[in-house]
């Protein structure tokens, strides 16, 4: 076997930088109360807007801020059925991933690549040429150090800011939020727009970075990768990290086995990710969710 | 200012009106939809919804609408269960894989032989037995380790996936195909093939079983008491409780019976319509009859109008694509739509819109 392992952490860090933006998005969602399943389609709706807006521009930073825009529009639709029109969260999840799905394939059937769009790398100064370090940690494109910044932010958000704690008790406790004159409506309905645009910058960085390419379901599960791991965090930011790259590197060693030619037969090994979502989840047992998660909620009741 | 205020009952007329406002108003949007992509609305319309049954090549139609209108019925019935108990079998698309699976293997493994009161019999237990053990997985991992069902199920789903382009290219590949990828054709297998009892009705077997799921379903409903556990279960989980109701034996339960006709249904569509084990098997069905099983509310019999619909939008849609070079994803598209339209219309069911300021807000 010659599997590099620099180079198959740097790999791998970016197989799960994805996973890991849209499950920080939706650990937002979830804490402030609302399951939203459709994470699958805003991703993959981000990944065609990213791709499209990316390489018509020639300006893959574009693409990425497209992409965020058409995350975030397509759950403003899952936003408004949920928290206006009290609609199964379970179902309306579902059929936005069924949804984005169709419309991705839609959007997707004209769009052209051009050949020369690539994400820079940063090699951030001095810290970069740590020996081995350097090259597995900080030798990346923006996206994957944003994605890092994200959890930080999200976990200094929820844990020592006042808005964090209002967003905390309407996902914990949503009719006594109500009474203490929250609107926990629009909380939910921002946290939603943020997991929408959190989802498809995962999508874009998919489609620009790391196939990069546009072909029909293109995140194949990713996003409800990114739902489990939400659980096999505990609903707690950092844990997050972990779980992406346990995720992200199951990926990785798969493609590696697959290209070093192992005994085992190709088709098997891509079953590994799922697997091990499933290994995880029964291993794991899953901290407290938060309590009002998925109930609906009407501000006369 | 308009606002929403809570029924004291679940509006009765609203219960009926809402599927049938729903369909309007996706067609409406539809419509929308394939103005947007260039098409005439009016014909697009007219070409999926009106020409497959009344059109002057409905007699060619039709058939095709009940072939794929019965794994739909059938896996849509079996979800239905889960769903009004809360439990979420997101997979049964996995199942329906998994399924078709195991019932060709034990028709590939009797060929030739000429038994087919042997065999067809066989293969439907076994693409009963298989989706019944697929959906195990999910329902004993949830009952012993408390994971949660959607994602577990929802992953059985890739590895099903995985595992049928595997086969289709390895054990169950077809030794005399040239390498091509893909088993033998049971349709030209007599001892397996699920054909058409009336020729060009579209009732193969597939249907009847789906017809007669539908009526086992709503006596289960309405006269078992396991129907009432289901619906208790799933309108106060706390009285189910008090009530004595096993929650596990009932996720188990939901799930198996939704597991078993999926995979009946998977088993049907190989042996019949499909005919062969192949990557491109895996059509979907099993997260359209998720949209089939809100679409006919739940309800057995609404169910097999909900299924006979999206079949039309299927077959209405092939049309469009052949005729007005209509995209398929549009389909999909149109099919999300009206799941979304569907649950949206649902809030008049249970709430009533009100001019003015209420009480306190």
């Amino acid at each position: 076997m010659d599997i590099n392992p620099i180079l198959l952490l740097a790999a791998l860090m970016v197989a799960s930088t994805p996973i890991l933006l849209a499950a920080i998005g939706e650990l937002v969602v979830e804490r402030a109360g609302v399951l939203n399943l459709g994470v699958e389609g805003m991703m993959i709706v981000g990944a065609v807007c990213g791709y499209i807006a990316g390489h018509s521009s020639g300006d893959p930073y574009l693409g990425f801020l497209g992409a965020v825009f058409a995350g975030a529009a397509v759950s403003l639709v899952f936003a408004v059925l949920t928290q206006f029109l009290m609609t199964n969260q379970v179902a309306t999840g579902l059929g936005l991933t069924l949804f984005g799905l169709g419309l991705s394939a839609l959007i997707g059937m004209r769009a052209e690549g051009t050949p020369d769009l690539t994400v820079a790398k940063l090699a951030l100064p001095i810290l970069s040429d740590i020996p081995v370090l350097g090259a597995i940690l900080f030798r990346h494109d923006l996206v994957v150090y944003l994605s890092i910044l994200l959890v930080a932010g999200v976990w200094a958000f929820l844990t020592y800011t006042r808005a964090g704690l209002i967003l905390r008790a309407v996902g914990e406790n949503h009719e006594a939020a109500h009474a203490l004159g929250y609107n926990v409506r629009l909380v939910r309905v921002l946290a939603i727009l943020f997991g929408g645009g959190c989802a498809g910058l995962a999508g874009a960085y998919i489609s620009l970075v790391r196939v990069p390419q546009w072909i029909d379901g293109i995140t194949a599960g990713a996003g409800w990768i990114a739902l489990a791991i939400v659980v096999f965090a505990s609903w707690k930011p950092w844990r997050l990290i972990a779980g992406a790259y346990l995720f992200g590197g199951v990926t990785v060693l798969q493609l590696n086995l697959q290209a070093e030619g192992l005994k085992i037969p190709v088709e098997y090994l891509s079953m590994a990710p799922y697997l091990a979502t499933i290994i995880v989840l029964v291993m794991i047992r899953a901290g407290r969710a938060p309590a009002s998660l998925g109930k609906p909620f009407h501000p006369s009741s | 200012m308009l606002r929403l205020e809570k029924r004291p009952q679940p509006s009765r007329g609203w219960t009926y009106g809402a599927p049938v406002l729903a369909v309007f108003l996706t067609i409406v949007l539809g419509m929308g939809l394939f103005a947007l992509l260039g098409k005439d609305p009016l014909v697009a319309i007219r070409t999926i919804f009106w020409d497959p049954i009344f059109g002057p090549f409905a007699h060619f139609y039709r058939p095709e609408i009940i072939k794929k209108a019965a794994p739909l019925v059938l896996i849509a019935v079996g979800l239905s269960f889960g769903f009004r108990a809360g439990i979420w079998n997101i997979g049964a698309e996995g199942q329906y894989i998994i399924g078709a699976i195991c019932g060709a293997a034990v028709a590939l493994a009797f060929y030739p032989m000429d038994a087919r009161w042997l065999i067809f019999p066989l293969m439907i237990a076994a693409g009963v037995l298989g989706g019944f053990l697929w959906a195990m997985i999910p329902a004993l991992l949830r009952v012993r380790f408390n994971t949660n069902e959607i994602l577990v199920s929802l992953m059985l789903v890739y590895v099903a996936d995985v595992l049928i382009k595997a086969f289709s290219i390895g054990v169950l590949r077809n030794p005399e195909g040239f390498g091509m990828p893909g088993s033998r054709n049971l349709r030209q297998y007599p001892s397996a093939a699920n054909l058409d009892l009336i020729p060009n009705s579209g009732l193969h077997w597939g249907s009847l079983v789906a017809l007669f799921a539908v009526i086992f379903a709503y006596i289960l409903f309405t006269r078992h008491h396991f129907g009432f556990q289901v619906r208790l279960a799933g309108q106060s989980p706390r009285a189910a409780r008090f009530a004595g109701i096993n929650a596990n034996r009932l996720v188990i339960l939901c799930l198996g019976i939704s597991g078993a006709l999926a995979g009946v249904a998977g088993m049907f569509q190989v042996a019949g319509p499909s005919g062969q084990i192949l990557g491109s098997f895996p059509s979907f069905y099993g997260f359209t009859a998720i949209i089939v099983a809100f679409l006919g509310r739940l309800h057995p019999v609404g169910i097999l109008c909900a299924g006979l619909i999206m079949a039309l939008t299927y077959i209405g849609g092939q049309a469009a694509e052949a005729q007005l070079n209509l995209p398929a994803a549009a389909i999909l598209t149109f099919q999300g739509m009206l799941l979304f339209c569907l649950l949206a219309v649902d809030v008049l069911t249970n709430y009533r819109f009100r001019l003015g300021q209420g009480e306190a807000r």
